[in-house]
């Protein structure tokens, strides 16, 4: 979901649509949305086509573009899609608003576990979940008789016997690319160990055991992994599950569809999802849970917000979750979970259940203080108390510069 | 030429550059020794987002900013004279490194690793472009006139690519297993991985870049050798001079303003090395000043970015340009006086 492709790389694709199939009224307002560009979104921004006068923008960049694009009075868009990642910008700068008044009128389809409330206000509705879980080759367990691992002493170990099995390249891989991706993976770890980022006051607190540990875990499965993993995202992870080139890795749900796409898959139907590993005993699985969902603009008529919700919820029916039943977890009454939801459905029903990802200020800008400052454990350049410490100072620089710090 | 037909000329580009180039470079200049905050508050907020089945409420204290009354952002600017530079500099933790002679301590600092590889870059890749240029350029004068056109073509391709892609094409041919690593595998018979360390990466930088910019050379030193005066080479032919003395005494002197000038461009350009670390996504082992400034400003999902010490930053790198040029441009300064006309 969050992959940060590169600008040029990232695909930018526009429908106009006039026809009017399948959708319950006639749409005569113009309503201009833009989201991430993922397969989920894709499905739905064409399911709100139908309704005529949609103009969508599916960009990779849209969380640079939105919250000032939200910003201007009139918004330039109607409808925006966010996660719980992105969707703080615009909570902070009041750019969005109150869906109550529309979801009791328009909405009375969605569950209650769609309607994400804060301080009791819905302020956007979600569509699915997304997750990082294990996914794994089933024939190679299989052959070589490992159980599926649930904890990361396990994967450990399964990928000892990998290894030694000389099956594939690497036993293991991993999204751990500078910046934004490695920061993700530590955070799994991290909350997966019991820690916590921020303290009340605002100060870091990632220089602790559960951080150091959580690091020394990481390093660990390094052993296992193609010694380019400092420049491997998302994408390239799911390619080398798809080249066949690796057995097991934490990765995205929404990646999991990838698998089976016959054109570009030497690995159709044996990939396999389970719940995150436990990082320790009795914890929760180590990652996040995640939403994305769709928000209206504040900054435009309540004519025009009531036109653009009905056109939003016509793309979150339940017609589109039929037509797109495999492009995501869907949280969309009619979703019939196939089997590559398994893992992701394992983890968010874990006892005790991992964390909605804690999108504050202060996490943005640990999220791009780790992210920075940790590849030079992996380089070897520093000790884990090092890299930590020094993440915590680039921590505490820009939160002082943020004004979250005196 | 009468002054006011020479304003007219000169006006519009005077008042173009005024706007575009001065204006937001003073922009820039007040802003890094500024500092605008929000103004924000604490509250309890609770938080239900969805499980798969259910939903979990949260409650917890959440910073937020205040908004006004037209639901804009509070916010306060101060001036906080250098403190941006030394967020930037980390002064006191560079001296620190340099007095116990910790060469690995001072690249733990953003800013040094990054003027180190900057320096570094720029420097080695300028005698190897002006090199590459100029034997290019001689090769093709000599070549038989009939092929001059197509090999001319084929030369410039390079500078004809845009650079994101350029690096985006290298960074394929050789991540993972790709077909040049395979290659290189195979005739090595060892396993390479060749974005897994530092230096492998700047290789492969050094290499993209004077790939790239040698063709611009080639074209200007082409162009001068046009101009060499065939009287002057061939009096040397017949005082015995070899084909070394002739590029020596009286070719490089001929093409030196031209030289001095690809010089120029060549430092002011590679001393903003940028597509290379985004396009070999290298931030882990490898960063560039004007990478740096990116950084900063990129916002991350809470919206926040760093513009004081992306504002320091950026004057920094155009101190580092100014600091780079001097030499060059004393030295254009001088002829340019001492020109007899």
């Amino acid at each position: 979901m969050m992959i940060r492709r590169l600008a040029l790389a990232g695909a930018l694709s526009l429908i106009a649509g006039t026809a009017t199939a399948d959708c319950a009224f006639e749409n005569e307002t113009e309503v201009r949305i833009l989201s991430a560009a993922f397969e989920a979104w894709n499905a739905v921004t064409e399911a709100m086509a139908e309704c005529g006068n949609v103009s969508a923008e599916l960009d990779q960049e849209f969380r640079t573009k939105q919250p000032s694009a939200f910003a201007a009075n009139p918004s330039l868009y109607h409808v925006g899609g966010v996660s719980n990642g992105t969707i703080t910008p615009l909570m902070n700068e009041g750019t969005i608003r109150p869906l109550d008044d529309l979801v009791a009128e328009y909405g009375q389809h969605l569950s209650p576990n769609q309607l994400i409330r804060i301080n009791g206000e819905i302020l956007a509705v979600a569509m699915m979940v997304n997750t990082q879980h294990l996914m794994y080759r089933a024939d190679i367990l299989e052959d070589l008789g490992i159980p599926v691992p649930a904890t990361w002493e396990e994967v450990l170990a399964a990928a000892e016997v990998i290894r030694e099995a000389g099956v594939v390249d690497y036993p293991l891989g991993a999204t751990m690319r500078a910046g934004w991706n490695i920061a993700q993976d530590f955070n799994n770890m991290f909350l997966g160990f019991g820690g916590t980022f921020v303290n009340d006051d605002s100060t870091p607190n990632v220089n602790t055991e559960a951080g150091v540990r959580a690091l020394e875990m990481m390093m660990r499965m390094t052993e296992y992994m193609d010694p380019e993993y400092l420049v491997s995202d998302s994408t390239y992870v799911q390619q080398q599950f798809q080249q066949g080139r690796i057995a097991m890795a934490n990765l995205w749900a929404s990646r999991a569809a990838a698998m089976n796409i016959e054109e570009e898959s030497q690995v159709v139907g044996l990939v396999a999802t389970a719940a995150a590993p436990t990082a320790m005993p009795g914890g929760a699985p180590a990652t996040t849970l995640w939403w994305d969902g769709i928000v209206i603009a504040a900054n435009i008529s309540d004519e025009n917000a009531e036109n653009a919700f009905r056109v939003a919820m016509e793309g979150l029916d339940e017609e589109m979750v039929r037509a797109n039943n495999d492009d995501a977890i869907w949280l969309v009454p009619g979703y019939q979970p196939t089997p590559l939801a398994e893992g992701a459905i394992a983890t968010a029903t874990a006892e005790p259940a991992p964390l909605s990802y804690p999108s504050t200020s202060q996490m943005g800008l640990m999220h791009t203080a780790l992210g920075n400052e940790l590849p030079a454990y992996f380089t070897g350049d520093v000790t884990a108390e090092e890299a930590l410490a020094a993440a915590e100072a680039a921590y505490i620089t820009a939160a002082q510069e943020a004004g979250l710090l005196d | 030429m009468r002054f006011r037909t020479f304003a007219g000329f000169v006006g519009p580009s005077v008042f173009l550059m005024l706007l575009f180039i001065a204006a937001p470079l003073v922009g820039v200049f007040l802003g890094s020794f500024q500092i605008t905050q929000p103004v924000v508050e604490q509250v309890e907020v609770e938080t239900c987002t969805p499980g798969f089945l259910t939903q979990t409420c949260t409650t917890e204290l959440v910073t937020r900013p205040i908004l006004d009354e037209n639901g804009n952002i509070t916010t306060t600017t101060e001036w906080i004279g250098l403190t941006s530079y030394i967020r930037v500099l980390e002064p006191g933790r560079a001296w620190d490194a340099i007095r116990d002679l910790d060469y690995n301590a001072l690249m733990q600092i953003d800013f040094w690793a990054a003027l180190r590889f900057t320096l570094m870059f720029t420097l080695v890749t300028l005698p190897l472009v002006l090199g590459f240029g100029l034997a290019i350029a001689l090769a093709v004068n000599n070549a038989a006139r009939s092929i001059r056109g197509p090999v001319i073509f084929v030369s410039l391709l390079p500078f004809i690519i845009t650079p994101v892609i350029g690096a985006l094409s290298i960074r394929w041919l050789f991540i993972g297993d790709g077909i040049l690593t395979s290659a290189l595998e195979m005739w090595l018979d060892r396993d390479l991985a060749l974005f897994a360390q530092a230096w492998t990466i700047e290789l492969m930088m050094l290499f993209y870049r004077v790939w790239h910019v040698a063709p611009f050379a080639f074209v200007i030193f082409y162009a001068g050798l046009q101009t060499v005066n065939q009287d002057t080479l061939e009096s040397a032919i017949i005082d015995g001079a070899s084909r070394w003395d002739r590029l020596r005494y009286v070719i490089i002197p001929h093409l030196m303003p031209l030289i001095v000038f690809v010089a120029l461009i060549h430092l002011m350009d590679s001393y903003r090395v940028f597509e290379e670390i985004v396009g070999f996504s290298s931030q882990a082992h490898v960063i560039s000043l004007q990478w740096l400034t990116y950084d900063f400003l990129q916002p991350d999902d809470a919206g926040n970015r760093a513009y004081s010490r992306a504002s320091a930053s950026a004057m920094l790198t155009m101190v580092g340009i100014v600091i780079l040029l001097i030499p060059l441009l004393r030295r254009t300064w001088r002829d340019h006086k001492g020109a007899p006309h």
